[in-house]
């Protein structure tokens, strides 16, 4: 399935993932008590520098990822206005701008096999309530191969209702979606028990 | 053990499929997504534990970078918006809906499913979106109200009730698949 990470590699995408989520972790702490302009700017050019080191695509990407957050952005800029506190609406766009595109920069230069590691490592403590890491890798594998395949089959029962009736294609096709996904994920549990199962 | 493991990963799948659903635009101009819809389901199929569970592995993957969000979005940005208290609440939400489904053991599952859905998927959702949207904007408590909470209702109530008769036809055609009520 499509990730947002980009393909080509690039400086960013060989430091370990570890060291950009703790970064981007600490930029969330240090950002949001900062109230004035120029260092939230300051930040902003430095993102936008990284994403044009990115070269062509990777600028692209960024902007367009960029499009539904204008879209607040614009929402909270006029809703400022209107009640005479611009400085404090444009300090929550410059803040919500920087951390947004340097979490976009981290997603666009990680490889998703590299996050799942670290979160499995991140999780194993988890192993001592009960739930082994191995369990969350599989239900992250098995959500990254179901998803396509019930994009797919709602495609076809949309084809389907459209072949029958005039009507538009409605929610009524999520109940047979469902039903179909659900006697799958019967099949998919009956053949990892056969397989040896999970261990409890 | 396996089938818990299988139906939750399907249902974090079916949120994301949802996502793929053209959105529909109401009168008021609001584009409102399946997307939240797949939270209620949760909740209401796979009951408290189960169906957050699912919605923390559909919320990993996005952010581990997968565009499953409604528009194609994902990815770590997602989660710095004002309006990211939406997706920080549907864990809880479905979880709400899940356990007011408990209580409604004797009514009708499709019934119980719509009203536990309005509980978890509308009333606790937004008791966590608003004041989040408060602390990152600094709006006072109407202007949250009116600008994150009063364009989204009319949509989220016709999704609760659709949530509700689709759990209900699933209960009709597989009994045993509602776990909620299992």
């Amino acid at each position: 399935m499509l990730s947002l990470t980009l393909e080509r590699q690039s400086w960013a995408h060989r430091i370990p993932v570890g060291w950009k989520l703790a970064t981007l972790f600490a930029l969330t702490f240090v950002t949001f008590p900062i109230e004035r302009l120029e260092p939230l700017i300051a930040g902003i050019v430095l993102v936008v520098l990284c994403w044009i080191s990115l070269g062509r695509t990777g600028f692209r990407a960024s902007l367009r990822a960029l499009r539904p957050v204008l879209w607040f952005v614009v929402i909270i800029l006029v809703y400022h206005f209107f009640v005479g506190r611009l400085h404090q609406g444009a300090v929550i766009v410059l803040q919500m701008l920087f951390l947004f595109g340097a979490a976009n920069f981290v997603t666009m230069t990680s490889r998703l096999s590299d996050m799942m590691e670290l979160v499995i490592r991140l999780l194993s403590p988890l192993r001592r309530f009960g739930i082994p890491p191995e369990r969350i890798a599989l239900a992250f594998a098995l959500v990254i191969r179901f998803t396509p395949v019930l994009g797919q089959r709602g495609v076809r029962l949309a084809e389907a209702w459209r072949a029958r009736s005039p009507r538009r294609v409605g929610v009524r096709i999520v109940a047979p979606l469902a039903v179909s996904a659900l006697d799958d994920a019967d099949q998919v549990a009956e053949a990892l028990r056969a397989r040896g199962g999970l261990r409890e | 053990m396996e089938r818990n493991i299988v139906y939750i990963a399907v249902f974090a799948a079916l949120i994301a499929a949802l996502g793929l659903v053209p959105k529909v635009t109401l009168l008021s101009g609001i584009p409102i997504t399946a997307q939240s819809m797949g939270i209620m389901l949760c909740g209401a199929m796979l009951g408290a534990r189960k169906g957050a569970l699912a919605v923390l592995l559909f919320l990993g993957l996005v952010a581990l970078g997968l565009p499953l969000l409604a528009g194609g979005r994902g990815g770590l940005g997602v989660f710095t918006t004002p309006w990211a208290g939406f997706l920080f609440g549907f864990p809880v939400a479905a979880f709400a809906t899940g356990l007011a489904m408990r209580w409604m053991r004797g009514a009708r599952v499709g019934v119980a499913a719509g009203v536990a859905s309005v509980f978890g998927g509308i009333g606790v959702l937004y008791l966590i979106a608003v004041p989040y949207y408060m602390a990152m904007t600094g709006a006072g408590l109407p202007d949250a109200i009116a600008t994150a909470m009063i364009p989204f209702i009319p949509g989220d109530l016709v999704k609760a009730v659709v949530a509700g008769a689709i759990t209900g036809t699933i209960y009709k055609a597989r009994p045993r698949a509602v776990m909620s009520r299992a």
